[in-house]
């Protein structure tokens, strides 16, 4: 073995990683690999068939996450991550998917897609990467994009008010809603393992720090100095009601799990109404034969208030 | 179950010791490690990696209990932890 290789040393999270696309190209101080590792250590908490996981993302700087994950990925065109998932999903239902992709791939060009996956209650995985901005493109402004926050598009400003990613999830009809920071790995963490099983739509809003952009643009200081800022900030408050939550630049960041109920999936009301068209009919059918028309007639009982006495 | 710790018996308690592993390389110096690692056991180093970088290294390695929350915050999966069982004298 020559004396490079041996430098090398096995990281516990190697045999989850495309190794021969390490280093990857995010920013020093950049949450994205962290994120990736809470990912990662979710998956394995949930002791999930990792063939039986595949991970979709769009484009931006999270959307890179598909091409470092060593899972079955596919890495679809901006703002479509959602619907692959979805194709990918009822065609191969015994699998785990899992979106994981930014803001604005998310909520901006792919935003109609994500509230209809979450009304019909598909039962995929969502972890967006919230880091307020359009990162990979050099700063624009994002639907998440916090009032009087500056980005490239709105050097005095943004005026836009954002949308709370939690709150429209939740309102939209998911199974399971949840915020972090990158800063709560392990919270994090139990979150993605908590969706990996659970059926339905799962959304995680992970807010993030993007060192050379978002925090360049609002004076914030290095991704570590954004790092402390959100741990400041932050307030676990697992009874908050997600539509009263939105992130602003500088109050409360309120995480936790605020959504996790049982409605039934997409897939369940698929089959479900399949099963009453084929039991209808099917009484159809008996209804029609003469046979049971008047067999139908005898054992007929009424039982409405104005036969009885 | 027991209970209590026997105060002059023969049974010491057992606890996790750390052995911090750095892959230098593949560090970018963005210190999440050093910040967040609870027993602050990891400092930045002055000297260099291949990228220019200033990897951590471990200062008080005695006080590492194997949490692994360096593992987990680092961004570029530069830094692990491997657990060494060891008896306090
Ligand atoms: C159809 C199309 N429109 C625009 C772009 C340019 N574009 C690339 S990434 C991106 C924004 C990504 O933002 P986000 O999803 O927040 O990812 P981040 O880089 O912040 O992680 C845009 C607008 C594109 N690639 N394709
Ligand atoms: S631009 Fe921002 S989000 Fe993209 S890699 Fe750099 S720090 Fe991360
Ligand atoms: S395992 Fe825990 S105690 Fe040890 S260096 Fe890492 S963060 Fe610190
Ligand atoms: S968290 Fe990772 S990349 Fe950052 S300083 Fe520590 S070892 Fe280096
Ligand atoms: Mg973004």
């Amino acid at each position: 073995m020559s004396n490079k290789k041996q430098h090398i040393l096995e990281h516990p999270m190697d045999d989850l990683l495309r190794m021969d696309r390490i280093p990857h190209i995010w920013c020093p101080g950049c949450g994205l690999g962290s994120d990736v590792a809470a990912f990662a250590d979710g998956l394995k908490r949930a002791e999930v068939d990792f063939d039986k996981v595949a991970v979709v993302s769009g484009i931006g700087c999270t959307g890179r996450v598909a091409g470092y994950i060593k899972l079955d990925s596919y890495h679809t065109t901006h703002g479509r991550a959602i619907p692959f998932a979805t194709g990918l999903k009822l065609a191969n239902r015994d699998l785990t998917v899992v979106v994981f992709s930014g803001d604005g791939d998310l909520f901006a060009i792919g935003g109609n897609h994500l509230i209809h996956a979450a009304r019909r209650n598909l039962d995929i995985n969502v972890i967006c990467v919230n880091n307020f901005i359009y990162g990979m493109t050099g700063g624009q402004n994002a639907p998440t994009t916090p009032l009087g926050a500056y980005s490239s598009t709105a050097p005095f400003g943004n005026y836009e008010a954002p949308f709370n990613l939690v709150g429209i999830t939740a309102a939209a009809g998911a199974n399971y809603v949840a915020r972090w920071t990158t800063v709560q790995a392990r919270r994090l963490s139990q979150s993605i393992a908590t969706a990996a099983k659970k059926k339905g739509f799962c959304f995680i809003e992970v807010v993030s720090p993007c060192a050379t952009v978002f925090a360049r643009k609002n004076k914030g200081g290095t991704g570590l100095d954004l790092m402390k800022e959100f741990r400041n900030r932050t307030v676990i408050d697992h009874k908050a009601d997600p539509t009263q939550i939105p992130l602003t630049m500088d109050d409360e960041i309120v995480c936790g799990e605020f959504v996790n109920r049982e409605d039934p999936t997409f897939w369940e009301n698929v089959q479900n109404g399949i099963k009453d068209q084929v039991e209808k009919n099917a009484d159809w059918e008996k209804i029609q034969s003469e046979k049971n028309k008047r067999l139908y007639k005898k054992t007929l009982k009424y039982e409405g208030s104005r036969d009885i006495g | 179950m027991k209970q209590w710790e026997r105060p002059f018996g023969r049974s010491k308690p057992e606890t996790v010791k750390g052995e911090v592993k750095i892959v230098e390389d593949r560090c970018k110096g963005c210190g999440f490690c050093v910040e967040y690692c609870p027993c602050d056991v990891l400092e930045l180093s002055d000297k260099f990696n291949k990228k220019g970088y200033h990897p951590p290294y471990a200062e008080k390695l005695e006080e590492c209990t194997a949490c692994k929350l360096c593992e987990m915050i680092c961004p570029d999966f530069a830094i692990f932890v491997i657990e060494k069982e060891e008896e306090i004298d």
